[in-house]
C-alpha cells in the first residue's frame, strides 16, 4: 500500500453494488488522502463510475465499508454527501439550462440577506471571484443554456470549489477540454491539493494521470486490482493491470471471408459534432469504432442511419447513395441499427416480444392492411428461436426480460429485415458476462454469413477481441484505422486521446 | 476544440448577443430596462391594454362607468388565485388539474360551515377552506412525488374523485345567499378606495408568490427542479419535498378561491368551478410560463389570467359571435405556445452561434 502524507479522508473497502442481475461493482477499494491527488483508472465498465456514485450518494452500496474522515457513512441522497463535504464533477455536466450561471453555482445555498432573501449582488460578486480564480471569463448573469461543454465543465468545477469540499471527485473532467483548458483545470486541482483537500481524478489520458496524480488505483471488471505510487510505475505497467488478461480468450471471433465494400462513408461532416469522417465496411467484416465518451461515435452511426442529419459528405450502401435524414430509406436499403440505449430507443418495452420483432417488417406482414397477432408471431418465431431468446412465450413483454435477452430481441428485430449492414452501438452494455459471450458469438456468426457489421464500443477488450479493423475517433475526427493484428490497447488509447492528428486512413 | 472560455475583448459581439451572453457588460439601468421591457410579461400587458382600448373605443362604458373599473378587477380575482397556484406547480414541470374540483369542495364547505355553525367567524371559515384545499393538494403531491406517476394523470384522476365527493355530499342541494352571513357576502362585492377587496386579496397573494419565487431559495429550487429534474436530484435538492409543497400550495389557493367563490356568487352548487382548471392552465401558459417548467413568472401568469377574463368580457362588446370567442382564446393559447417555442429555439441558436464564433 502507498504511503501518503495527509490523513485518510475517504476509505472504501470491498464495496459492492449490483443492479438486478448485473454486478456493476464487485469489490471496490480506494483510499484518498488529504493533500493528494489520486487517480482512478480502468476500462469503461470497470466500475469506476459506480464507485463514484456510491461516494456521491446516488447509489447505496450493497456491502462493504465506506469511511469518510474515519467515520462509517451511508448516504441515501446526494444532499447528504454534499453536506459531508464531498463534491463530484460528473462526466456529463448537470446544469439547469433555464437559470443563470450564478444560480447554477449556488443553487440551494445562495448567500442570504435580510429576511432570508437571496442576496443576488453578493452571489454575482462571489461567482465573479470564483471565475477569476479559475482564470476564465464567463458572464455570471448569462443563462447556462448554450454554454460549450468546456464552459459547463468549468461551471461544475466552480460549483465544487464554492462548496469548500474536503473531497473532490472528478469523473473524466477533461474528456471535452482543449489543451489550454486542461492546463487551467490542473492548476486549479494542484492549488486545491496544496490547500489540503483530497482529490480523486478519473481519466483515460495517461499523460494527464502521470502529470497530475500522486497515486493510482487500478480497477478491472468491477474489482480493485492495485494501488501504486505514480513515481514507481509507468504507462505500460498500468495498462497491463487494466487489461489484465488475454483478450482473445473471451471473444469467440471466428475469421470470416471478407468481400467487397458494403458501406462507404465519404467526408461526412456535421458542424460541431464530427468532421470529415471517411471509411468503408466490407461484407463479412466487423469494424470496431472506438473512442472516448463524447468523441462522436454514436453521432456518426446515427447520421449514417439517418436519425440525425449532417452537413456534407455521402453515405453509400452497395453503390447506392443513402439520402440523409431518412431512416425509412436506410431500413429499406438494408441498414439495421441497434442503438446504445436499447430500453429507450431500441424496444417498445411494454409490448410483447413478437410485436417488437415484427415491428420493423410490419409493412410486408398483415393481410389487407390488417395486422393480426398471428402474423406477428409467425414472423417473429424463427428469429427468436434462432437467437435463443430465453423468454417463455413470444407474448411476454420486453420490459420484464434481462438486458441480455432484450438485446437479443433488438437484434432479432433487425435480422427479420435481412440487413446487409448492421450498426450496433454498445452491444453488451449492461449485460452480464455469460450473455455477453452469446451476443459476441452471434455477431461473429452474422459476419461469417457475409453481413457487414459496424460495432461501436467503449469496452476496449470487446473492440480488440471482435473487430477485424479498429477505427478510432477523437473529438469528432478519425485518428486511426488499425488492422486486427496491430490493434493493441496502447495503440487504440493513444489514437483516442491524441488531438488534431490527421486521419491515417 | 476552440478555446471558448477566453473571449477576446476586441471581438465585440453584436448588441443582441451581448445582451444574451454578456449581460454584466451592460450598465445596471440597461439591464433593468431589458428585464422589464423585453420580457414576455410586457407583451402580454400590451395585448391586455389593446383589448381594453379596443373595447372602450367601441363602447366607452367598458372602462368609463361606475361599475366598469370594479368589474375589470373583480371578475379575474378567482382565476388570479388559481393561476398563481398553477404557475408554481407548472414551474416544477407538473400540472394540477384538480383545482376546479377543490374549489367546488371548499365553496360548498364554506356554505355548510355557515349553515351548521351559525356565528362562526369569517376568519375561521377562510382558514378551514384553505386547510381543506391544502389537504386535497397534499394527496395530489404525495401521489405525484412518491408514486412517480405523471401529474397530468394523477390530477386528472383526483379531479374526478374530488368532484365526485362534492356531488355525493351536496347532491342536488345548493347553498344560497340567505344561508351565509351578510358580512361574509359583502366581502365579495365591497371595495376599499375603489379597489375590490377580493382583488386586493388576489394581488397580495400574487405579490407574495412572486417575491418567494424570485428571492427565496425554495422558489429558485422550484425553477431548478422544473428546468432539469434529474440534475436537481444529483444536485441534492429536496425534489420530492418541493414538489409536494407546490401541490399543497396550489391546493390551499384553490381552497381560498372556493371560499372567495362562495362570497362572490352567494350560491354554491356541486357544479361550481367546472372546467376552471383549464382556464387556470391557459392563463399560466399565455402568461409565458413554459409548460415544461423552469421558466416564467407568476406576474406573467396573473396578466394571463386578467387577459383571459377581460377578453371574455370584451369580445361580446366588440360584436364577435360566441363561436369565435372560444376560438380567440384557443388561438391565444396556441400562439403563446408557438411563440414560446420559437423564442426558445431562437435563443438557443443564437447562444450556440455565439459559442461557435468565439
Amino acid at each position: 500500500m502507498p504511503a501518503g502524507s495527509g490523513e485518510v479522508v475517504l476509505e472504501l473497502r470491498d464495496v459492492s453494488k449490483s443492479f438486478g442481475p448485473v454486478v456493476a461493482l464487485r469489490s471496490g477499494r480506494i483510499e484518498a488522502r488529504a493533500g493528494s491527488i489520486h487517480a482512478l483508472v480502468g476500462e469503461n465498465g470497470a466500475g469506476k463510475s459506480t464507485l463514484v456514485k456510491i461516494v456521491a450518494g446516488v447509489h447505496r452500496r450493497d456491502s462493504g465499508e465506506f469511511l469518510l474522515g474515519g467515520e462509517s457513512v451511508d448516504f441515501s441522497s446526494t444532499a447528504e454527501s454534499k453536506d459531508s463535504g464531498v463534491a463530484v464533477i460528473y462526466q456529463e455536466p448537470t446544469l439547469f439550462p433555464d437559470l443563470t450561471v450564478t444560480e447554477n453555482i449556488f443553487m440551494g445555498r445562495q448567500p442570504l440577506g435580510r429576511g432570508r432573501r437571496i442576496d443576488r449582488r453578493a452571489m454575482h460578486t462571489e461567482a465573479e471571484s470564483l471565475f477569476a480564480r479559475l482564470g476564465v471569463h464567463i458572464d455570471p448573469r448569462r443563462p447556462a443554456l448554450g454554454l460549450s461543454i468546456a464552459d459547463q465543465q468549468i461551471l461544475e468545477i466552480a460549483k465544487a470549489i464554492s462548496l469548500d469540499a474536503r473531497l473532490l471527485i472528478m469523473d473524466e473532467p477533461t474528456a471535452a477540454l482543449s489543451g489550454v483548458e486542461v492546463d487551467r483545470l490542473f492548476a486549479v486541482a494542484r492549488s486545491l491539493r496544496d490547500e489540503g483537500r483530497a482529490l480523486i481524478f478519473i481519466s483515460h489520458r495517461f499523460d494527464e494521470v502521470f502529470g497530475l496524480c500522486d497515486t493510482i488505483t487500478v480497477m478491472r471488471d468491477g474489482s480493485y486490482v492495485d494501488t501504486v505510487e505514480t513515481s514507481t510505475t509507468n504507462v505500460d505497467a498500468i495498462v497491463e493491470m487494466m487489461v489484465g488478461r488475454e483478450v482473445g480468450d473471451l471473444f469467440p471471433k471466428t475469421p470470416a471471408a471478407i468481400g467487397g465494400p458494403v458501406l462507404t462513408v465519404e467526408n461526412l461532416t456535421s458542424t460541431g459534432v464530427f468532421h470529415d469522417v471517411s471509411f468503408e465496411v466490407r461484407a463479412g467484416e466487423i469494424v470496431g469504432l472506438a473512442g472516448l465518451v463524447g468523441a462522436g461515435r454514436s453521432e456518426v452511426a446515427r447520421a449514417i442511419f439517418g436519425v440525425d442529419s449532417y452537413d456534407s459528405g455521402t453515405v453509400t450502401l452497395a453503390d447506392r447513395t443513402i439520402p440523409k435524414h431518412k431512416p425509412s430509406v436506410a431500413i429499406r436499403r438494408g441498414i439495421a441499427f441497434v442503438p446504445e440505449d436499447r430500453r429507450k430507443q431500441g424496444l417498445v418495452t411494454e409490448a410483447s416480444v413478437a410485436r417488437n420483432i415484427a415491428g420493423v417488417v410490419r409493412g410486408g406482414l398483415g393481410t389487407f392492411g390488417i395486422l393480426r397477432g398471428a402474423d406477428e408471431g409467425r414472423a417473429a418465431r424463427p428469429w427468436a428461436s434462432r437467437l435463443e431468446v430465453k423468454t417463455s412465450a413470444l407474448d411476454a413483454t420486453a420490459a420484464t426480460m434481462s438486458g441480455g435477452n432484450q438485446q437479443k430481441v433488438v437484434i432479432a428485430k433487425w435480422l427479420a429485415t435481412n440487413p446487409r449492414l448492421l450498426i450496433i452501438d454498445e452491444p453488451t452494455r449492461g449485460i452480464d458476462v455469460g450473455t455477453k459471450a452469446e451476443v459476441h458469438r452471434l455477431l461473429s456468426e452474422l459476419a461469417g454469413q457475409g453481413m457487414a457489421i459496424l460495432m461501436i464500443s467503449s469496452e476496449l477488450p470487446e473492440v480488440l477481441g471482435m473487430a477485424d479493423r479498429v477505427l478510432v475517433l477523437c473529438e469528432g475526427r478519425l485518428t486511426a484505422d488499425i488492422p486486427r493484428d496491430q490493434a493493441t490497447p496502447e495503440v487504440v488509447m493513444k489514437a483516442a486521446t491524441q488531438t488534431l492528428q490527421e486521419a491515417s486512413a | 476544440m476552440s478555446d471558448t472560455t477566453i473571449r477576446p475583448t476586441e471581438a465585440a459581439p453584436s448588441a443582441e448577443l451581448e445582451r444574451l451572453i454578456e449581460p454584466s457588460s451592460q450598465s445596471r439601468s440597461t439591464r433593468l430596462f431589458n428585464t422589464v421591457f423585453r420580457s414576455r410579461e410586457m407583451s402580454i400587458l400590451l395585448v391586455l391594454l389593446l383589448v381594453i382600448a379596443a373595447a372602450t373605443v367601441k363602447t366607452p362604458s367598458f372602462l368609463f362607468s361606475s361599475n366598469s373599473w370594479r368589474d375589470l378587477l373583480l371578475t379575474p380575482s378567482i382565476l388570479l388565485l388559481l393561476a398563481a397556484g398553477q404557475a408554481v406547480v407548472i414551474i416544477t414541470r407538473n400540472v394540477d388539474l384538480s383545482v376546479g374540483s377543490v374549489l367546488a369542495f371548499t365553496a360548498y364547505l364554506t356554505g355548510r360551515l355557515f349553515i351548521d355553525h351559525p356565528g362562526l367567524p369569517v376568519v375561521a371559515v377562510v382558514a378551514a377552506g384553505m386547510l381543506a384545499g391544502a389537504l386535497l393538494g397534499l394527496v395530489n403531491g404525495l401521489l405525484v412525488a412518491i408514486g412517480k406517476v405523471p401529474a397530468l394523470v394523477i390530477t386528472l384522476g383526483t379531479m374526478y374523485v374530488y368532484r365526485g365527493i362534492v356531488l355525493s355530499w351536496a347532491g342536488s342541494d345548493r347553498v344560497n345567499a340567505s344561508d351565509m352571513p351578510e358580512g361574509f357576502l359583502s366581502l365579495g362585492t365591497r371595495s376599499v378606495l375603489g379597489i375590490p377587496v377580493l382583488f386586493m386579496v388576489a394581488a397580495v397573494v400574487v405579490c407574495l408568490v412572486g417575491y418567494y419565487l424570485h428571492s427565496h431559495r425554495g422558489g429558485r429550487e422550484l425553477y431548478a427542479i422544473g428546468s432539469d429534474p434529474d440534475a436537481a436530484v444529483l444536485y441534492g435538492l429536496p425534489v420530492r419535498r418541493r414538489v409536494i409543497a407546490a401541490f399543497v400550495f396550489s391546493g390551499a389557493l384553490a381552497g381560498l378561491a372556493g371560499v372567495v367563490y362562495a362570497a362572490r356568487y352567494g350560491t354554491v352548487s356541486s357544479g361550481a368551478g367546472t372546467s376552471i382548471e383549464l382556464e387556470a392552465v391557459a392563463a399560466v401558459v399565455i402568461g409565458g410560463v413554459a409548460i415544461f417548467g423552469g421558466s416564467g413568472t407568476v406576474w406573467g401568469a396573473s396578466l394571463g389570467a386578467i387577459l383571459l377574463v377581460t377578453i371574455d368580457r370584451a369580445l361580446p362588446i366588440l360584436g364577435i359571435p360566441d363561436f369565435w370567442q372560444r376560438a380567440v382564446v384557443g388561438a391565444l393559447i396556441l400562439s403563446a405556445i408557438v411563440l414560446d417555442r420559437i423564442l426558445a429555439l431562437r435563443q438557443a441558436r443564437k447562444l450556440v452561434t455565439a459559442r461557435d464564433e468565439s
